[in-house]
């Protein structure tokens, strides 16, 4: 796939009878469909899904089992050191796993897959505002995906100076091995996926304000669609900070200029010649992207739990008009509130304490969230599908990491815990409980619309049942060892008489890693198996409310075969005005359209 | 499988209200599995974490408890009654507002003296000058340096002291401490003390604690320094007024004797 030919780029693959190379690369490969883009990435992320979760899985053998021989891959990675992890790799371990898991699987999954695949459907468009802009946010990915994959098998194998990248470690070959090569081709990358996203967030924004159906106001659209926009207007204000930022530290390495670098440092024992920078303002810049990021990652989780939770609840959502000034005031927050990771940096105290109270707000709207999605549940006729499981634990999860979300606001408790295993265990249950779960239901929610066919429900539940069952086992003993002051980002912390006898604890999180990565193959064979045998689905086998149910599965080009007018929000489940517990949005008052296929059967 | 399904919801607010309460109380076999102990004067920062873990866990258990009730009651297969169709509630909306806004601000508000106590409100001397440093510590790749200034209270004066990685703190006074990096960044952590703060290249910082109780103590670095982040560690002892200046004597003396001795092998 090294060549568009300009046949296959001019012509259009739903016009032609005839099926050439041409027509097959422009109808699945480099295609300006919403939705064959949209499973592009959800494939390539998937699949960096699974690379992110083994380097997670080399982190927790180390701690486990330190110095002790990998089985298996120990010898074929690493034969010099006889199969052992060394402390080299082990920092671009963790690097790589939370750089591949932030950029190239959860923000791509939900903006890229989700947003790409979504959006036009649940609006009443035919595709989205610039269709080729759509296909390059796409490919510009794979500049990405060879540059941080190609990282690994440069000098250093791969970045390792942490996701956040912080100078002068970053800033300096000297500093540390795999702050060379592999870093600057780390930066270069991050970049790439700076301009897919760029290019996505302009997509998405200009096709929800300029291309809805006759009807769809901005307070009819479901919560997936606000949740896409929400983010879009982040990526589009943060972005272009970091990706400054980026080639800011690019120079600092390749030109020797000093943003980041401050005078007299002496590395190696002898003095570095640039200088008269401030690390800290690395920090500043990074964090205004990377925390509204951390929104970036959610809030279209938040949106597509909704939208399931209502669903499977069969009654409206509680608070709609709240729900979406909540996500509104998330993100305008979110703009405020970086300094929290740098409580204990050397900023300015008094600055921290601005920090501390912003950061406190944002408790607020999440609890409105919350709420509402509790309100949501009560008094329903909950059904528990693979996706409504997975839209609960969202629910659940959020809870635990937007609770010990507390913790680190206080500044002076933030003291104590940050850099320490309590962060690590918020974050995964922000990033993991939360958007991982979220995904995982929007993928079995969705999965019938994208392929025409039903996913395997008692597969699907198993898949759940470990995957929760796992992933608490991981994650949630870290706040523990958090509370003991456990350091991330130590290749050996039994190094430390403090941290000695935390061993076995930490064995036993590693065994849960490793059952949890295992549980993936419930979802893998489901997933592959039903692309091809899952029962058909009809266009809407959840009896859902939305546009997107009302279009063929799987859609053609041009997605609708009618045009969609609509007469009411998303939410209409279990209302007095029609027999049946749905109405859905294209649904004239009062009169039933038939415009849907048998349901097929679907096992509870 | 509706009943199966909200008791493994209900299961995780128990099993996690568990571990904590077991981690806490040091119950087999999870002795250890809290706090290290505490050696400073000051116990607001625990004080504080505690107050949070209260106030967040009867949230946690409240709602993991409601959304368990809600599954067990409303699952579709047994419940026949109608659906609540409702749109949401303007009072409710308030309520659930407006608690969690005055709770939040209430902690905003609580924090800030410790916040202030930790970071700001340097200990004076008696003639209102910020009382000077005891030590200074250095992080450089991969261990701690640490320079006392001697008699003449001066740093980098012919009088220094110079040991690495072994800093040693008199017991119930209140300790100042200059710290900076000459490489990269680092973090100066005590887990005992509660204390840590980032070491910046360029920067000098101040930090400040009084300890209570003699013993010796891990010093971590929280910061990713390169490869060998993990072997920074350092020592921390803290010791009587007397002990820790006859310490400082003898660890002159050492020094001078091995820096003569140096001169007389060249």
């Amino acid at each position: 796939m090294s060549s568009i030919t300009a046949d296959g780029q001019a012509s259009h693959a739903h016009t032609s009878s005839e099926f050439g190379v041409g027509e097959f690369l422009s109808t699945y490969v480099f295609s300006r469909d919403h939705k064959v883009i949209g499973i592009q990435f959800l494939f390539s992320t998937l699949l960096w899904f699974l690379v992110g979760g083994l380097l997670a899985i080399g982190i927790r053998w180390q701690l486990a089992w330190p110095w002790s021989d990998m089985p298996v891959i120990g010898p074929m990675l690493f034969s010099a050191e006889g199969g052992q992890i060394s402390p080299e790799f082990y920092t671009m371990l963790f690097t790589m796993h939370a750089t591949v898991m932030t950029f190239l699987v959860i923000i791509p999954i939900l903006a890229g897959a989700f947003g790409n695949y979504l959006i036009p459907l649940m609006i009443g468009a035919d595709d989205m505002a610039f269709p080729t802009l759509n296909m390059l946010s796409y490919w510009v990915m794979w500049p990405a995906f060879f540059f941080f994959g190609g990282s690994f098998f440069v000098a250093g194998n791969g970045a390792s100076s942490g996701w956040t990248s912080y100078p002068p470690l970053s800033s300096m070959p000297e500093a540390a091995p795999g702050s060379g090569l592999a870093q600057t081709m780390w930066l270069i990358a991050l970049t790439c996926v700076g301009i897919s996203s760029m290019m996505g967030s302009v997509n998405y924004m200009t096709t929800i304000i300029q291309m809805r159906a006759p009807g769809m106001t901005m307070m009819r659209l479901p919560m997936t669609i606000w949740g896409m926009f929400i983010t879009a207007l982040l990526q589009a204000f943060a972005l272009p900070v970091l990706t400054a930022a980026g080639f800011m530290q690019l120079t600092d390495r390749l030109f020797g200029t000093g943003f980041f670098v401050p005078e007299g440092l002496i590395v190696n024992n002898s003095e570095m010649a640039a200088g008269g920078g401030q690390p800290l303002l690395w920090q500043h810049l990074f964090w205004f992207y990377s925390h509204p990021a951390v929104y970036i990652m959610i809030l279209p989780a938040m949106g597509m739990v909704s939208d399931i939770l209502s669903c499977f609840a069969r009654k409206p959502l509680f608070g709609y008009k709240p729900m979406v000034y909540a996500i509104c005031g998330i993100a305008g927050l979110g703009f405020i509130v970086w300094g929290h990771h740098m409580f204990v940096s050397g900023m300015n105290p008094g600055l921290g304490m601005t920090f501390m109270v912003a950061t406190m707000m944002i408790a607020l709207p999440s609890a409105v969230k919350t709420f509402n999605w509790l309100g949501t549940i009560y008094g329903g006729k909950i059904q528990f599908t693979t996706p409504m499981l997975f839209a609960l634990s969202f629910v659940l999860m959020f809870v635990i990491g937007g609770l010990s979300g507390i913790f680190m606001a206080a500044t002076p408790v933030d003291i104590f815990i940050h850099d320490t295993y309590f962060i690590v265990a918020h974050f995964h249950y922000v990033l993991f409980g939360g958007t991982a779960m979220a995904v995982f239901g929007a993928i079995y929610f969705w999965f019938p619309k994208m392929f025409g066919r039903m996913m395997n429900e008692p597969l699907g539940k198993i898949h759940f049942l470990l995957t929760f069952i796992f992933m608490n086992g991981t994650f949630f003993t870290m706040h523990i060892l958090g509370a003991v002051g456990f350091p991330r980002r130590l290749a050996d912390p039994y190094h430390y008489e403090t941290f000695r006898h935390l061993l076995p604890m930490n064995q036993f999180m590693t065994i849960c890693a490793i059952l949890m990565v295992a549980s993936q193959i419930f979802f893998i064979v489901n997933f592959f198996y039903s692309i091809f045998f899952g029962p058909k689905a009809g266009r809407n086998p959840w009896h859902a409310n939305g546009l997107e149910w009302q279009a063929p599965s799987p859609p053609g080009h041009g997605n609708f075969d009618f045009q969609p007018i609509v007469y009411r929000g998303p939410y209409e489940y279990g209302s007095p005005e029609v027999d049946e517990d749905y109405y859905p949005q294209t649904q004239p008052p009062n009169e039933r359209g038939d415009t849907d296929e048998p349901a097929t059967m679907v096992d509870h | 499988m509706g009943r199966f399904w909200s008791l493994l919801f209900l299961s995780f607010p128990i099993l996690g209200t568990a571990i904590f309460v077991w981690s806490a109380m040091g119950w087999y076999p999870l002795e250890g599995y809290w706090f290290p102990e505490l050696v400073v004067a000051d116990d607001s920062i625990d004080h504080l974490f505690y107050v949070i873990l209260w106030m967040t866990g009867f949230v946690f258990i409240g709602t993991g408890i409601a959304m368990f009730w809600f599954l067990w009651k409303y699952d579709g297969k047994t419940y026949t009654g109608p659906v609540w169709y409702s749109h949401g509630s303007h009072l409710l909306e308030i309520i659930w507002s407006v608690i969690p806004a005055v709770i939040i601000l209430f902690l905003a508000i609580y924090q800030m003296d410790a916040w202030a106590g930790a970071r700001m409100r340097r200990p004076m001397l008696e003639n209102g000058q910020p009382k000077p440093p005891i030590a200074r510590v250095t992080g450089r790749q991969f261990e701690w340096k640490i320079q006392y200034p001697g008699d003449d209270k001066q740093f980098d004066t012919p009088d220094d002291l110079y040991t690495t990685n072994e800093l040693h703190v008199p017991r119930d006074e209140e300790v100042v401490l200059e710290i900076t990096s000459e490489d990269v960044l680092h973090s100066f952590f005590l887990p005992n003390f509660r204390e840590k703060q980032d070491v910046v290249p360029g920067m000098k910082q101040y930090i400040w604690f009084k300890p209570v109780k003699d013993g010796k103590y891990d010093i971590v670095c929280a910061e990713l320094c390169g490869w060998g982040h993990y072997k920074m560690k350092g020592q921390i002892t803290v010791e009587s007024s007397s002990d820790y200046r006859a310490w400082l004597k003898k660890a002159y003396d050492e020094q001078e004797l091995s820096e003569y001795s140096l001169a007389e092998a060249e």
